[in-house]
């Protein structure tokens, strides 16, 4: 057996026994000085759909910063996908992310290219054959409801439909891990609904989907699975739980 | 690296230039001025140089050997015993010489010859008759012409020590003179370069950093989802690269159509001038002044591009 089916065998075990998801009690300080993560333990299993919600400064944006690796621990132990996060070296970091697809509040499209262009754009990142992009992409599209608007420029789109675009371009490398950071700060009740239902439906196709959000209607409605934080600890961690306010 | 992902490189660092038009044009532009002034700069100092070393190449030194007559008829012969050299003596101190790496050239110049250059120049054709014998019987030259008149003293020195020589003529002034100018263009074209080049980087770099920063957010989006720095960064310095080039390749045209204009007045207008100051042909400028700049473009854009780009590589 080779030393990279090995390595591979060994995250699965990880993953298996861990889960694709793990912190062990986590501290992340910044050098002004206060933790902004202060001894986190956090398991999420493969295909679960997890909320993460708290007000601001409770840590959230940390917690989603370190699984993507763009921050490392002070201490504890972080794991995604049976990777250990500390020990991965910096040209390893972009094979590691293509685990993981990632939506933002604001979306971050590329302004200047079409519909088609921005979903191509993160298949071509990852070196896909041209052959495959052509498939994928209209594929994926008409998954989010935008089939008939592969054309158009994302500014000409509305908010929910430049979210779907984010969407796309997230799942069209087949992530495992779903993370959105507050996908439905900037859009109206019906685009989040919309929004949400999409990754309902992404969840059930076997992606494991972490949502940070604030709209507590949301998360009362869905009875997912609910992590609340707060200064950087978590206070509560309940399946079908609800949002919590901090009084 | 795949071929489709070595093609879409090079797509995007073109599509890049149309996509920040005003950036790309501003940086051009910075690019093209720098240069401009370098090849400007590069111009005037070549031709500058090109004329001191064809002045040099006219300064000469002249040596003299004892003979039984003295210099002029006897007026002064100051030789002893054994120091007049016979004709085969002199054709090999000619050769000593020419052998010399100081030296250019050597030319003999007989006792006829040079009474017969000298009686011309200064009385003409009439002057046979007041002089029946020549004054200068005797008198066997060398015109020696130097590759670099700033080794003039050494040879000097070592044409004195010969026996045979009575004298040497050289103009220590000229020597001096010529080799000052020539060091002072060298430290002058070296620092007014190094303060070019300098000022070029800066505002490339700078140019390029506002370009890159308005694009950071597509930088980022790309680490996002996995895309390797090398993949990030490979567009942009293509762009810096071909920018770097247009930004050379636009002031080499002008200073080519620049250049010749005006070879082409100074020879009409200032005919005079042209007898004398030697100007380099375009071939001659442009044969190293091109490959110069278009390297220089393409090193700043690659230099500025990859620099600036590593900044935003940490996300």
């Amino acid at each position: 057996m080779g030393k990279k089916e090995l390595l591979r065998k060994r995250r699965e075990k990880l993953i298996e026994e861990k889960g694709v998801i793990y912190l062990d009690n986590v501290r992340k300080v910044y050098s002004t000085g206060s933790p902004a993560l202060n001894g986190i333990t956090l398991g999420i299993g493969k295909g679960e759909f997890v909320f993460i919600v708290g007000d601001s400064g409770s840590g959230k944006s940390t917690l989603i910063k370190l699984l993507l690796r763009e921050l490392t621990a002070t201490s504890g132990e972080v794991y995604v996908m049976g990777s250990d996060l500390a020990k991965l070296k910096h040209r390893q970091v972009p094979r590691f992310r293509r685990n993981l697809g990632v939506v933002f509040q604001d979306f971050r499209l590329l302004n200047d290219r079409n519909v088609y262009e921005n979903v191509a754009f993160a298949q071509r990142i990852v070196e896909t054959p041209a052959m495959e992009i052509r498939r994928n992409v209209p594929a994926i599209l008409a998954t989010v409801g935008l089939a008939g608007k592969y054309k158009a420029k994302t500014k000409e789109l509305s908010g929910g439909e430049q979210q779907r675009v984010a969407l796309a371009r997230a799942l069209v490398n087949k992530p495992s891990i779903l993370l959105a950071d507050e996908p439905t700060g900037n859009l109206d009740p019906k685009n989040s609904w919309e929004i949400m239902g999409l990754l309902e439906e992404i969840n059930e196709s076997g992606t494991t989907v972490v949502v940070v959000t604030h709209n507590r209607e949301i998360v009362n409605a869905m009875h997912k699975r609910v992590i609340t934080m707060r200064k950087g600890v978590i206070v509560s961690d309940e399946e079908g739980g609800e949002y919590i306010d901090e009084d | 690296m795949k071929i489709s992902t070595l093609f879409y490189t090079i797509r995007q660092g073109f599509a890049n230039i149309f996509r920040n038009k005003w950036y790309s044009l501003i940086s051009i532009a910075t690019i093209s001025v720098c240069l401009f002034l370098f090849g400007l700069f590069y111009a005037i100092v070549t031709n500058f140089q090109s004329m001191v070393m064809k002045a040099e190449e006219g300064v000469s030194v002249t040596v003299f050997f004892h003979s039984e007559e003295g210099p002029i008829g006897d007026l002064c012969a100051s030789h002893t015993e054994g120091q007049v050299p016979t004709d085969e003596r002199i054709e090999e101190i000619g050769q000593m010489i020419a052998a010399r790496v100081e030296v250019s050239e050597v030319r003999f110049i007989s006792d006829d010859k040079l009474w017969d250059d000298f009686a011309s120049n200064y009385y003409g054709e009439y002057y046979a008759a007041g002089f029946p014998e020549n004054p200068l019987a005797g008198d066997n030259i060398y015109e020696v012409y130097l590759n670099d008149v700033s080794m003039q003293g050494a040879l000097v020195n070592w044409l004195n020590s010969i026996p045979e020589v009575r004298q040497v003529n050289h103009s220590e002034l000229t020597a001096d003179t010529l080799s000052g100018v020539n060091l002072l263009i060298a430290y002058v074209s070296l620092g007014i370069i190094i303060v070019l080049l300098a000022v070029s980087v800066f505002l490339i770099g700078n140019t390029i950093a506002v370009g890159i920063s308005v694009r950071s957010a597509e930088i980022n989006i790309m680490k996002y989802i996995g895309a390797t720095d090398f993949f990030v960064r490979a567009p942009f310095v293509l762009e810096g690269m071909l920018i770097g080039l247009l930004g050379a390749a636009v002031p080499l045209t002008l200073l080519y159509s620049l250049y010749n204009q005006a070879l082409a007045y100074i020879g009409e207008r200032f005919e005079v001038l042209s007898s004398f100051m030697n100007f380099l042909s375009v071939d001659e400028l442009f044969g190293v002044l091109a490959p110069a700049s278009l390297l220089l473009g393409v090193g700043i854009g690659f230099l500025g591009s990859i620099t600036t780009v590593r900044k935003h590589l940490h996300v």
